[in-house]
């Protein structure tokens, strides 16, 4: 075998592996336009008979009835109010966490805080559904009222769920300041805490920007964990009433798709064209942002 | 000299971890008065300057001995090490203005050390930026990004921030070898008007800027002080022949 033919398999070796790349890359680009294909071509038409303002802007849920009647505005305020929660509880709590670990903690805590915060991304939801029905659920029964299946206990138990990505993208965030900007401040006779908080935190708000709409992502996604605490009522709930039980965008259609079928299953579909359209919504805000924090 | 010193330095000597980067230092800087730190690449200029205003603190493995007198006072003695930089300014060797607003950068420092009246920040921002000598191009531009500056423009809103917390000293590594010709002129020319009220010690890799702007070098080659004086001196007749050397441009 000549020098020659060495390159050319090498050569070959090459176009072999870009192709293979391109494939897979192909691949998740396809999955992601048929998602939307079929997502839309079973859910606007619904949307379209049941009458997008009916839809969007109807209190009832009433898919037994005839007529049957489809609002969603419970569900979607449903999972706004868990979200919000959700940000209150895991976003301070994140942001600090993620400070602390870039900026104070010595490094041996750091190295079981790492891979700690790592697995706790890694706990599939129905265990965190399962630590939420055992634990939260009691908890917020016996120290707030109701019965434990609410609008509080979903917040709590998603904050702690979004905790790994806000920790994780924001500390990346923070530590990716240079370090002339934190000894800018030092220099002036700032102490370590204030040059952590008020400026290299700010200076790294792009970035935690951009863990906390991950995050809101998450939190409005997730669904297993949110059905096991909830308690899942189509009721409209008024923000006061935040230890009633609530149904989500999500839970919605993962309590009744299993025997739904027609006009009804339609409708379930076009529930999931919303949280689509507010997923690509958060994605959109997020790139918009990464965009600018690249600048 | 009869005028007591700011700085006096009696035997420093500096370690990071095993390695001996400052080597028996006694070194005094008099008050108002540029002195100049001059020497090749890796002698510990960067180092001492860094001792003065215990920025050495944040790097792990650094040892130091030896005194350092501040108004005769110990820096290293039973004292407040952030008052200690509040009366030390310093301006870095690259542009390192906060990603905020011009007006954040400059009021920054004094709101951290406590003053909250909205009055006296924007009279000590227009302060700083008039004695820094920029208030003129950024006036109208104080709620814009720092980082929207030109290098020169960011390089004199650092010295304004650090004059923002009416410091005594002013500490400059280097300040303008990121800059252009022109930029370069107009940072010379300010701190030649600083020193009426501040005591400054510049780094410099350029010898004609030591020489403009100097009244005492120091020359330093391989962590040591090889000499130390008036700076026309120095440069028309130094007494040590590596002195001598560098400045006519025969290493370095
Ligand atoms: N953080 C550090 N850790 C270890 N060695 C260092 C550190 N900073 C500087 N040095 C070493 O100390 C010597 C002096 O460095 P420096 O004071 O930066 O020199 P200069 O400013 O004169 O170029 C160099 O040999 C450099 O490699
Ligand atoms: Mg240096």
């Amino acid at each position: 075998m000549g020098k020659r033919s060495l390159v050319l398999v090498i050569a070959d070796k090459e176009i072999a592996a870009k192709i293979l790349f391109a494939l897979s890359a192909s691949a998740a680009i396809l999955a992601v336009g048929l998602i939307c294909v079929f997502l839309f071509m079973q859910g606007l038409p619904a949307i379209w008979n049941i009458g997008i303002i009916n839809f969007l802007t109807g209190t009832s849920w009433r898919p037994t009835w005839d007529p049957p009647l489809y609002g969603i505005l419970p569900m979607i305020v449903g999972s706004l109010y868990v979200t919000a929660g959700a940000i209150l509880f895991g976003v301070p709590i994140g942001i600090f966490a993620a400070v602390f670990m870039a900026k104070f903690c010595p490094s041996p805590v750091h190295k079981i805080l790492k891979p700690a915060i790592n697995l706790l991304a890694g706990i599939p939801s129905v265990v965190y559904g399962y630590f939420g029905m055992v634990v939260l659920v009691p908890f917020v029964r016996e120290n707030f009222g109701g019965n434990g299946n609410s609008i509080l206990t979903a917040s709590i138990l998603l904050g702690m769920m979004i905790l790994p990505t806000i920790i994780t993208i924001s500390e990346s965030a923070i530590r990716a300041i240079s370090p002339e900007i934190y000894e800018g401040a030092i220099a002036l006779g700032a102490s370590h805490e204030n040059a952590s908080f008020r400026v290299v935190l700010p200076a790294a708000k792009s970035g935690v920007m951009a863990a906390v709409i991950l995050g809101i992502g998450r939190a409005i996604g997730e669904t297993m964990a949110v059905r096991m605490v909830a308690g899942n009522q189509a009721v409209l709930r008024m923000p006061h009433e935040f230890l009633s039980g609530a149904r989500t965008l999500t839970t919605n259609v993962v309590l009744e798709l299993g025997d739904a079928y027609g006009g009804h299953r339609a409708a379930l579909i076009a529930t999931g064209v919303v949280l689509f359209v507010f997923i690509l919504l958060i994605n959109a805000l997020f790139s918009m942002l990464k965009k600018k924090g690249g600048a | 000299m009869n005028k007591t010193n700011k700085y006096s330095m009696k035997n420093v000597d500096l370690w990071y971890n095993d390695f001996h980067a400052l080597k028996n230092i006694n070194m005094d800087i008099p008050p108002n008065e540029i002195t100049a730190f001059i020497g090749p690449s890796g002698c510990g200029k960067s180092t001492l300057i860094k001792s003065l205003n215990r920025m050495n603190d944040l790097v792990e493995g650094c040892k130091i001995s030896g005194s350092i007198l501040l108004d005769g006072e110990s820096i290293h003695g039973n004292i407040d090490v952030n008052a200690l930089r509040k009366r030390v300014g310093m301006v870095f060797q690259k542009p390192n203005p906060f990603p905020m607003s011009v007006y954040d950068n400059i009021a920054y420092g004094p709101r951290t050390h406590g003053i909250k009246s909205k009055f006296k920040l924007n009279e000590i921002v227009e302060k700083s930026l008039l004695d820094a000598a920029i208030w003129d191009e950024l006036k109208d531009r104080l709620k814009k990004s720092a980082l929207s500056l030109s290098g020169g423009q960011q390089q004199r809103l650092c010295i304004a921030r650090a004059l923002s917390v009416q410091p005594d000293v002013l500490l400059m590594d280097e300040p303008t070898s990121a800059l252009d010709p022109i930029s370069t002129a107009k940072i010379e020319e300010l701190v030649i008007k600083l020193k009426t009220d501040y005591t400054i010690v510049i780094v410099t890799h350029n010898m004609q800027q030591a020489v403009r702007i100097s009244d005492n070098t120091g020359f330093f080659l391989l962590g040591e002080l090889i000499e130390y004086g008036n700076t026309q001196q120095i440069f028309s007749m130094p007494s040590d022949k590596r002195t001598e050397d560098y400045i006519t441009g025969r290493f370095g």
